[in-house]
């Protein structure tokens, strides 16, 4: 019997007598395809002389003729130097030390450069103080060769000469002397002890001059707090190496808290050595990187977290603080046990801008004699006043100032009250930017002094007391632009420039009698004199401050942190490990790193904690692309609102918090491409990272570009393997590293005994080896660029990664527990019993794919694993993949015909396929596509063409070099030579590059350790690539 | 007055003498011989005056032009009439200038200043009769050997002309000889042919029976059309298929370049070391095109092109590679290098020159020469073939992968003296049972070596 249902494919269907039905039923395209535009005109075809035969000859003979002349090849011309500069030598690096000091972004790093070009950024190993580079600072070789730069001076709209601009702004400032107006200079954190002379100089040049410091993103609590207690503006410094106990508040130290460079410390005190390794545990709102390292992650809202600090304080000083929940009691109980069993070895860090909550930890931290916490030798990478930028904004709405200089910051941006700024800015008399791009506040000054970028001008910084380092250039400036400082100069009518200015200073003050030449090689020098605390200094600083107060600041700090209370959403403002504070966000290396934690690449969110998610009714779900569809909402701060903001449900959120990211939302000056996210800082009112916020879900679908779609492991121990201290210690490393079993002639047998071919035999010459250790891995991400950066790794853009056709060659698996740990994972799963019931496998593991409320989280970096026996080597019909002698498994691009039948056969997924030229092609707008963009590109490593396989080649250009240099020199090769560009990026030390056949090599030491063990074992793989068992100190006090 | 005339005329001397030094250092013997040789009378030896000069002074003077030094023709007598001084202030500029230029001499710092502050070497071993042989030398230079003045370029030289000569005789005659032989030949035929018929003898073709043409009776025999076609198909497969290898193989390739540069006038007559100017090749991949400042430590003072002393060959006349063709070629280094040869300066508009690559290796082919020139010590004609003959450069190696690799398979690394390879060299030959190892057993076959 036929049946009765109507089948229908939209709405419309139902409507009898909509006329899009009618006419789609006569007609597959609803509008008519032009084909009378085109042949209709007969006419103009026939007054055509071209006819049917005359076209074929045409195209016959443009075939022929293209067909000749492409078997000519062409004329390719080669330009020497006229005069070739003595350090140079064509095809040879050469390697500056040299300083990244950004006002977000504090690092001494070296520079590479080859024919005069900066292509890559490494870490100054020499420097005691911000040595590593961070994923932002080794991308920001990229930005210097940014195509959106502002490429000379500007006066307004138009380009102008650097003679005009100076003319202008010199009468300006001449007017505002003689009217008695302010000269603000409003500038980035510099920590620069030649930029503050100058400063100096130019205020008694001029009178009137105030100079604000201002960060986008403020530490002022802290600053203020340091203040207080010590009479110096500036941030302590935290040695968490010392720290046997870490207890941090929501201080996301891993990244970017207080300037970062805290992971070195960390790291070496989270590797078991001789049975000891750090706990660190962490109390937050957000699940930051810092959280998903912990050995014990707390969430908590911001308001509790500051009662849980308060509390912790009379716990320890034996005080009662009261109000608050049993919850907080509970662990605040048990926090200061630990922390006293520690005693002296415990540190105590807060990430809450709030100046009773820092104060309380400094409190804290002098109550213990916190070894890790250094007071005596700051840092001084951030300066900013928010009272200074607030009482600046507001002299200029009162017209106070004569001229306002802005240098390395972007209020128009980054101010929440940017309104107010611009309303000022009407009543200044000249307002200039020294801008990079042309941005929001490059948009509404009056002149744009085009800025140069860090890596083509001279400067000093003063990180940390007593630590100085020097900035160079290592490229002349590519464009019409001059540096802040030598603006500065010129404006004071001195005809100095900046490079006498830093090394008379350095000789007088700094250097001692040291070496400038030496002192530049090293681009670093520790003053051993600011090693002992000078009286003089510290007296000076006393009459500044008074500190009698002390206790009974503390007191009052302490009753309102116990009394803090919230209503609404708690919202967590806080910066992302690819783009920071904003400053470069043009950067398509940095939109395209995936955040960590999230994985999601070119995009800022809300995160919610699954709970209120599901009472707000938000969602998040997989597509059948793969892609990653969020909801959206409309987050509403104190009447601000941020409109259709996507929301990501975070597994670790808080309930009744969320949290954004700053920095996304940039608009001015940059390529479309590059305008993704929304921008945060309108909600950053009073530059306060906790805010009182509401949201409310909005119709529309966000669509991400997300790189991993399952969250957690799933029970599959093997994949990442974890035990806990005790154990470790206290049980053989068959019972935590348990090698995969395999059945062989009906006999269990070790996974790695057994073997389908035969071996070879590796053990002459060089047999390279990569390390990973689970325990030292942050997942900070500097490994992924620095790997994109030496390897050429196109950018693809959002809709690409969206598909999964992101190309990093060095990926960063993030997974959650499913349980409350991983450990409970692998029970459940093991315990899981038929398909039905309580413990069945069907509903078992659809549970076990969703992540816990609050999980463990852990870091795998997986780049191709060099299998000695490849399963992507068996199936390559054209041998364009191959194993070589010294473990590595090369790709032979020229070779490769695109059947990616490898990239199906592996089984770590790392192999990754052209689908497109991205290199020369307008459609993927971002680096490669023009000639200053493409000036970043490795010459020694190809750049693949569309329909080509790609991989971790182990950096063979780097090791092929290493053995040429010694082949050179006639000498065998020493431990360390051998490096990648992730191993040499990797400031944790997590990943450790060398030659096994060396017995001596560190790499070699660290295949035999106990907790060596390789991905995937049981598949028989063999890989050069191991990795080392996590373990997690999670022993209950 | 007077004290001053006579420093003037030493001046004179002196300036000339500087050049002399230069030539009696790097042979002091046989210049001190000359030297007592020469007449002192006659105010020295020419001859021995020149090769004093060419050995001291010629790297920076020249006689009748500026170059690093002043030009020092007649260079005693212009001293003496335009400043006035004398032989002795030229013995004591050429055995000390730098002092001269100290004690505050007028003219010492004059010449000093004009030419940039360059201070000429001291040569305190020139006697005062070399130095006199060296002004006589610059006073009246010696005629050119007599060779050079017997042909005058342009004309055809005369030892070609003998050797053209007697070639031609030899194949005339042999001609002659042969067409002898036919004549010969024919008249005996047909003297046979008279004597047969006198004879009576019947010349009768042979009556050739009827046969089936040849190709018809291929055409009827299938399997050899068969045979045949099968054959024709595989030949111009082969044929097009060696056609298209060598597609992109440009061996031979020598392209015209915006300065005709010699290699064989530089790297063959001059023996100039390759990695001279392609110093770049011993610790690079690039072997580099050198600098047009590297061209000007030679050029400063080869200005002009000279020839060798019997002219230019027949075969270079005929491609016009006269010695003005190849002066003018150094005038086209001065103007891109931005040098005033007048004054001797360079004018900083320089302009880079545009070579023509020829070795275009492709991208995904890394080569490194650093590798193959310091480390494996082979000689840069292996590849690059007889440079030092080449008139024009051209491709001489084929540069395809199949060449690369016959080359590794046949080369022995070059093990000796170096610590690098002491530990792999003892196990690797051991495994492989060799006293030599080969690049490819070294591992120079692997895909990855050469392509990442």
């Amino acid at each position: 019997m036929a049946s009765n249902k109507k089948y229908w494919k939209s709405e419309a269907e139902l409507n009898p007598n909509d006329s899009i039905v009618e006419a789609l039923k006569q007609n597959e395209f609803t509008e008519q395809i032009p084909v009378d535009e085109f042949l209709g005109d007969k006419e103009n075809l026939e007054a055509s002389s071209t006819n049917r035969r005359d076209f074929l000859k045409y195209i016959g003979f443009s075939t022929a003729a293209a067909s000749l002349a492409a078997c000519e090849g062409p004329v390719k011309r080669s330009i020497p130097y006229v005069i070739q500069p003595e350090n140079i030598v064509p095809g040879v690096a050469s390697y500056y030390a040299t300083t990244i000091a950004d006002g977000f972004d504090f690092a001494s790093v070296l520079i590479k450069t080859r024919e005069g070009r900066p292509i890559k950024i490494e870490n100054n190993v020499s420097a005691k103080v911000n040595g590593g580079a961070n994923a932002r600072v080794n991308a920001s070789v990229l930005s210097l060769y940014d195509s959106t730069r502002v490429q000379g001076p500007m006066a307004g709209e138009n380009p102008a000469t650097w003679e005009e601009l100076d003319a202008k702004v010199i009468s300006g400032l001449k007017a505002a002397a003689a009217s008695g107006k302010q000269i603000a200079l409003l500038t980035q954190t510099y920590a620069s002890p030649s930029m503050a002379k100058l400063v100096g100089d130019f205020s008694s040049t001029y009178p009137n001059v105030n100079h604000v410091t201002y960060d986008a993103v403020s530490e002022d609590a802290a600053l203020t707090a340091f203040e207080m207690a010590y009479g110096e503006r500036a941030l302590a410094d935290y040695d968490f190496e010392q720290a046997d106990v870490i207890v941090s508040f929501a201080a996301d130290f891993l990244s970017d808290w207080q300037g970062g460079g805290y992971d070195t410390g960390y790291t070496k005190g989270r590797v078991p050595t001789n049975g000891k390794m750090s706990r660190h545990i962490q109390i937050e709102a957000n699940m930051s990187l810092t959280g998903a390292n912990a050995d014990r992650r707390i969430p908590m809202k911001p308001s509790q977290i500051k009662l849980a600090l308060a509390k912790l304080y009379g716990k320890l000083n034996g005080t009662n603080v009261g109000g608050g929940s049993s919850d907080v009691d509970g662990v605040v109980g048990q926090l200061a046990a630990e922390i006293k069993r520690a005693g002296s070895k415990a540190v105590v860090v807060c990430g809450l801008d709030d100046i009773n909550a820092q104060s309380v930890v400094i409190a804290i931290n002098q109550m213990l004699q916190s070894k890790a916490f250094d007071a005596e030798q700051p840092k001084y990478v951030r300066q900013g006043s928010t009272a200074k930028v607030n009482k600046l904004v507001a002299d200029m709405k009162a017209g106070r100032v004569g001229v306002l200089l802005v240098d390395g910051v972007n209020p128009m941006y980054t101010l929440p009250n940017a309104a107010d700024f611009v309303e000022g800015l009407g009543k200044v008399g000249v307002s200039v930017s020294c801008s990079f791009n042309f941005d929001e506040t490059a948009q509404a000054v009056d002149y744009v002094a085009a800025a140069s970028h860090y890596l083509e001008s001279w400067g000093d910084v003063e990180m940390k007391k007593g630590h100085y380092s020097l900035m160079q250039p290592t490229i002349r400036e590519l464009f019409d632009t001059r540096q802040f400082a030598a603006c500065l100069l010129k404006w004071m009518g001195s005809d100095a420039n900046y490079y006498d200015t830093i090394k008379n200073h350095w000789s007088a003050n700094i250097l001692n009698g040291t070496s400038w030449n030496k002192t530049l090689q090293d681009g670093v020098f520790v003053d051993a004199s600011s090693m002992t605390p000078s009286s003089a200094e510290v007296s000076e600083e006393s009459e500044e401050t008074e500190t009698t107060g002390t206790q009974d600041n503390l007191a009052s700090a302490l009753r309102s942190l116990a009394n803090a209370t919230s209503t609404g959403m708690e919202l967590m403002l806080y910066t992302k490990v690819g783009l920071g504070d904003g400053k470069q966000a043009s950067n398509p290396w940095l939109q395209e790193f995936p955040d960590p934690i999230t994985r999601v690449s070119w995009d800022n969110y809300v995160t919610v904690s699954k709970a209120d998610a599901a009472d707000l009714g938000l969602e998040n779900y997989n597509v059948a692309n793969g892609g990653l569809d969020g909801s959206k909402v409309n987050l509403t701060v104190d009447g601000v609102t941020l409109e259709n903001v996507p929301v990501i449900i975070q597994p670790g959120q808080a309930k009744g918090t969320i949290g954004m990211a700053l920095g996304y939302g940039k608009t001015a000056g940059m390529k479309d491409e590059m305008q993704v996210g929304v921008n945060a800082y309108p909600v950053y009112k009073d530059f306060n990272n906790v805010q009182s916020a509401s949201i409310s879900k909005v119709d529309g679908i966000h669509e991400f570009a997300c790189v991993q779609l399952h969250n957690t492991l799933m029970g599959r121990g093997d994949i990442i393997k974890e035990t806990t201290l005790e154990i470790f210690n206290t049980k053989d490393h068959a019972e935590w590293n348990h090698v995969p079993q395999v059945s062989l002639d009906h006999q269990e047998v070790p996974a790695n005994s057994v073997d389908l071919w035969a071996e070879f035999d590796r053990s002459i010459g060089h047999h390279f080896n990569l390390s990973i250790d689970l325990n030292a891995c942050t997942g900070c991400g500097a490994c992924v660029i620095a790997c994109h950066a030496e390897n050429n790794v196109p950018v693809v853009g959002k809709e690409e990664v969206r598909r999964s056709r992101d190309m990093h060659w060095l990926r960063i698996d993030r997974y959650y527990s499913s349980e409350d740990s991983f450990e409970g994972d692998n029970e459940k799963k093991d315990n899981l019993d038929g398909l039905w019931g309580e413990t069945g496998s069907l509903g078992g593991f659809g549970e076990m794919e969703d992540p816990a409320e609050n999980p463990q989280v852990a870091f795998q970096p997986v780049m191709c694993q060099h299998c000695n026996h490849a399963p992507c080597e068996t199936v390559c019909p054209v041998a364009a993949t191959v194993h070589s002698r010294q473990g590595q498994n090369h790709m032979a691009y020229n070779r490769c015909v695109g059947t990616r039948y490898c990239a199906n056969n592996c089984p770590y997924k790392v192999r990754r396929f052209n689908w497109f030229l991205y290199n020369n092609n307008d459609e993927f707008d971002y680096h490669m596509n023009n000639d200053l963009g493409k000036m970043v590109v490795n010459p020694d490593v190809n750049v693949r063409s569309r329909g080509v396989m790609e991989k971790c080649s182990m950096c063979i250009q780097m090791t092929q070099k290493t053995i040429l240099d010694a082949k050179r020199e006639g000498r065998p090769i020493k431990d360390g030579e051998f490096q990648t560009a992730c191993s040499s990026a990797c400031s944790s030390g997590a990943i450790v590059f060398g030659d096994i056949n060396d017995e001596e090599s560190k790499v070699a030491v660290l295949k035999k350790d106990d907790r060596m063990y390789h991905l995937l074992e049981h598949v028989g793989t063999k890989p050069n690539v191991f990795y080392h068992v996590k373990v997690r100190n999670t022993n209950e006090a | 007055m007077k004290k001053l005339f006579s420093q003037v005329s030493t001046l004179r001397f002196q300036a000339l003498f500087v050049g002399l030094f230069l030539l009696l250092l790097s042979n002091p013997l046989s210049a001190q011989e000359e030297a007592a040789e020469a007449t002192p009378d006659l105010g020295g030896d020419p001859v021995a005056g020149k090769q004093l000069f060419n050995q001291n002074c010629a790297a920076c003077h020249a006689l009748n032009r500026k170059m690093t030094g002043p030009a020092l023709a007649n260079v005693e007598t212009r001293l003496y009439e335009e400043e006035g001084l004398d032989k002795e202030w030229l013995y004591s500029w050429i055995r000390n200038s730098a002092g001269m230029i100290a004690s505050g001499d007028a003219y010492a710092n004059k010449i000093y200043n004009e030419y940039n502050g360059a201070a000429m070497t001291a040569f305190p071993t020139l006697s005062n009769a070399d130095i006199d042989n060296i002004l006589a030398y610059t006073a009246a230079p010696p005629p050119a050997p007599a060779v050079v003045a017997a042909v005058p370029g342009g004309e055809v030289p005369a030892g070609g002309q003998v050797g053209g000569i007697s070639n031609e005789v030899i194949l005339g005659a042999l001609a002659l000889v042969f067409g002898l032989l036919v004549v010969m030949l024919i008249l005996v035929n047909n003297t046979l042919r008279r004597i047969a018929e006198a004879n009576g003898v019947e010349m009768v073709k042979a009556q050739a029976e009827k046969r089936t043409p040849i190709w018809k009776a291929f055409a009827q025999n299938q399997f050899l059309v068969f045979c045949t076609v099968i054959a024709l198909l595989l030949g111009s497969a082969y044929g097009a298929y060696s056609w298209m290898s060598q597609i992109g193989v440009d061996q031979g390739y020598a392209p015209v370049q915006p300065i005709h540069y010699s290699h064989k006038i530089h790297a063959g007559d001059n023996k100039i070391e390759c990695k001279y100017c392609h110093s770049s090749a011993r610790v690079s991949k690039h072997s580099g095109i050198p600098s047009l400042n590297v061209c000007m430590n030679c050029h400063k003072s080869i200005y002009e092109y000279k020839g060798n002393p019997e002219g230019p060959s027949a075969e270079d006349l005929a491609n016009g590679y006269t010695n003005e063709f190849y002066t003018k070629e150094i005038k086209k280094l001065y103007k891109a290098v931005g040098w005033d040869e007048e004054n001797q300066k360079y004018t900083g508009e320089s302009q880079p020159v545009e070579w023509v690559r020829i070795h275009n290796l492709p991208d995904f082919a890394y080569f490194n020469h650093s590798q193959h020139v310091t480390v494996g010590k082979i000689e840069c004609q292996t590849c690059h073939g007889p440079v030092e003959e080449m008139e024009i450069m051209y491709q001489y190696s084929p540069l395809t992968m199949g060449w690369c690799i016959n080359c590794h398979r046949e080369t022995e690394v070059q093990v000796a003296d170096n610590g690098y390879y002491e530990k792999i060299h003892a196990e690797l030959s051991k495994k492989y049972g060799v006293d030599k190892l080969t690049a490819a057993q070294m591992g120079g076959l692997e895909c990855g070596k050469c392509h990442y």
